[in-house]
């Protein structure tokens, strides 16, 4: 089956971010971006579904500026066999990424759709459920373990109280969460022919898909700072501090 | 304005959080439903009714809704949510599954995680790991919206509402439960918990986290731990504190043996009072720590369960 996979081009886990003078977004200028870490292991579980011999294909997509096919190279590179590239300069919210990736399931028509569970810039954990909803498909969210059986999927995921397996019938979207896999690294080789696998561009215009949300960001801050603490030199002063200062013991 | 909110379960019981979503929709105005659905949730229902501010509680009880599956439970909040302006539920891993089907059925966005609400179509909430507070505003004709607790004030239980069946049932042949392993503990859930304490890499073990055992019981705290740990198997997933995993805002968090990566900071630092022990003097959880003690956790441990 063919398995298809979404990354996002997002800002690298390790970077502090700033929060622009004019408070009208996070200030990005310069700053290192990379794959989602949630979609590079969306990326290694279709890999490896291909290398189980359970996918036949594995098609990575990705919403974003030109910039992202950076992100659809290193998917390519990682073991993707091809890649779409949905070009927008707009700030595409979850919806939006939603109704495109619907639209490539439509002509793709994947057994599996694969996602990370949340992007690390917007943290919104909505696109894959949402794809779910659209295509009318079941879905498996954060998931920590998925077993493809025949037609069926069983999904593991992490929920607030431990874990929860659910079976699920073929096509189904799936979410990953960190303990799925460990992601593999690129080795040089595989970048250098990720350059000459297939890479189609399209726009959302193509899809008939409006890319503008209903939900515009009005400001964004720093919050509110904690003021410097100290270090204590003993558990003594450790405790007296929490009961007499802090008051919380 | 007129609300739903869908109650949060436990094992078929009303879970804490759906407080704290009810104070949020009392802070958008208007009429507060409570929808309770699952399989044998007549409990459920009556400790919603008893919730303040709520003026209906409606009672999806079919075995459809057992666990709570996404693809019923979106049918089913679908159908329901005509004549709502707003529907909510908790940041929690059920809120978070299920919602966004319904908005993407509707054709609406979601907010996720509000922390604040500003008025009825603007709201606060945090984006890249909670270091930005980004004030968005929603003109959708409905409003879904998913709540972190950790924002609000959990309303009381005096409250006496109505409580009428529903009685949609969906088909649901794509989907099926098949087990779960649910962690069990007599101490308080982690994500309402007003004292945590948290063990990261610097445990070692899995066994050494019985060293949080002493001071938890005494302090009536919950146990929580960094993704380090529960990656290398110390601990189960449910435990883990950080952007991904709970966020936490105790009056008292103590970090023992966790560094503070960024990601981890996202689920504890709103907490009123941190405390860090680690034997790093430059772990960078110093940072946010208002009293910090630098040594060995191993013989530190021990001292402070037997001070305080």
């Amino acid at each position: 089956m063919k398995v298809l996979v979404a990354v996002k081009r997002v800002i690298d886990y390790n970077v502090k971010i700033r929060v622009k003078a004019d408070y009208s977004d996070v200030d990005l200028t310069n700053v290192k971006m990379a794959m989602n870490p949630f979609c590079e292991i969306a990326v290694e579980e279709a890999v490896r579904l291909k290398e189980k011999g359970v996918a036949t294909e594995v098609v990575a997509v990705t919403v974003g500026p030109k910039a992202a096919q950076e992100q659809l190279r290193t998917a390519l590179a990682l073991g993707a066999d091809r890649a779409i590239h949905i070009e927008t300069d707009e700030r595409a919210e979850s919806l939006a990424v939603a109704k495109l990736l619907a639209k490539v399931v439509e002509e793709e028509q994947p057994g599996l759709v694969v996602l990370g569970k949340q992007a690390i810039d917007t943290d919104n954990n909505q696109t894959g459920q949402m794809l779910a909803a659209l295509t009318g498909l079941p879905q498996g969210t954060f998931a920590s373990e998925v077993a493809v059986d025949g037609d069926k999927v069983n999904v593991t995921r992490e929920i607030d109280g431990g874990l929860q397996t659910i079976a699920l019938t073929l096509p189904a979207i799936v979410t990953t969460d960190l303990r799925l896999n460990e992601p593999r690294y690129a080795k040089l080789p595989d970048i250098m022919k990720a350059k000459k696998k297939p890479l189609d561009v399209k726009t959302p215009a193509d899809f008939g898909v409006e890319v503008a949300s209903k939900v515009s960001l009005l400001k964004v801050e720093s919050p509110a700072e904690r003021k410097g603490g100290v270090k204590v030199a003993s558990v003594d002063e450790l405790i007296d501090k929490l009961k007499n200062e802090a008051k919380v013991l | 304005m007129s609300i739903l909110v869908l109650a949060d379960l436990n094992e078929g019981q009303l879970a804490g959080a759906t407080a704290y979503v009810i104070a949020a929709a009392q802070q958008i105005g208007g009429d507060i439903d409570v929808l309770v659905a699952g399989e044998g949730v007549q409990a459920a229902a009556e400790a919603a009714a008893k919730l303040d501010g709520v003026s209906k509680v409606r009672v999806a009880d079919n075995a459809v809704y057992a666990h709570q599956l996404a693809e019923p439970m979106g049918a089913l909040l679908v159908e329901l949510a005509d004549g709502y302006t707003h529907v909510l539920a908790s940041a929690s891993t059920t809120g978070k599954n299920v919602l966004p089907r319904l908005a993407a059925l509707k054709d609406v966005s979601q907010l996720s995680d509000v922390l604040a609400v500003d008025s009825a179509d603007t709201f606060k909430r945090p984006i890249y790991a909670g270091n930005a507070i980004a004030t968005v505003k929603s003109d959708d004709v409905l409003k879904v919206i998913t709540v972190r607790t950790t924002g609000f004030d959990a309303v009381g239980d005096g409250g006496s509402a109505t409580i009428e069946a529903v009685d949609t049932v969906v088909d649901n042949v794509q989907s099926s439960f098949v087990k779960q392993e649910l962690a069990e503990s007599d101490r308080p859930e982690l994500g309402g918990a007003k004292v945590v304490i948290s063990g990261g890499r610097g445990m070692g073990n899995g066994d050494n986290f019985k060293l949080l055992d002493g001071i938890a019981d005494k302090l009536g705290a919950a146990i929580g731990a960094s993704r380090a740990a529960v990656d290398a198997g110390f601990v189960p997933n449910d435990m883990q504190v950080g952007q991904t995993g709970k966020i936490v805002a105790p009056n008292l968090y103590i970090a023992v043996g966790i560094s503070g990566a960024i990601q981890h900071l996202a689920g504890m630092k709103d907490s009123k009072v941190i405390v860090a022990i680690n034997k790093d003097d430059e772990a960078p959880i110093f940072q946010v720590a208002d009293y910090g003690l630098v040594g060995d956790l191993f013989e530190l441990l021990p001292e402070i369960e037997s001070k305080i």
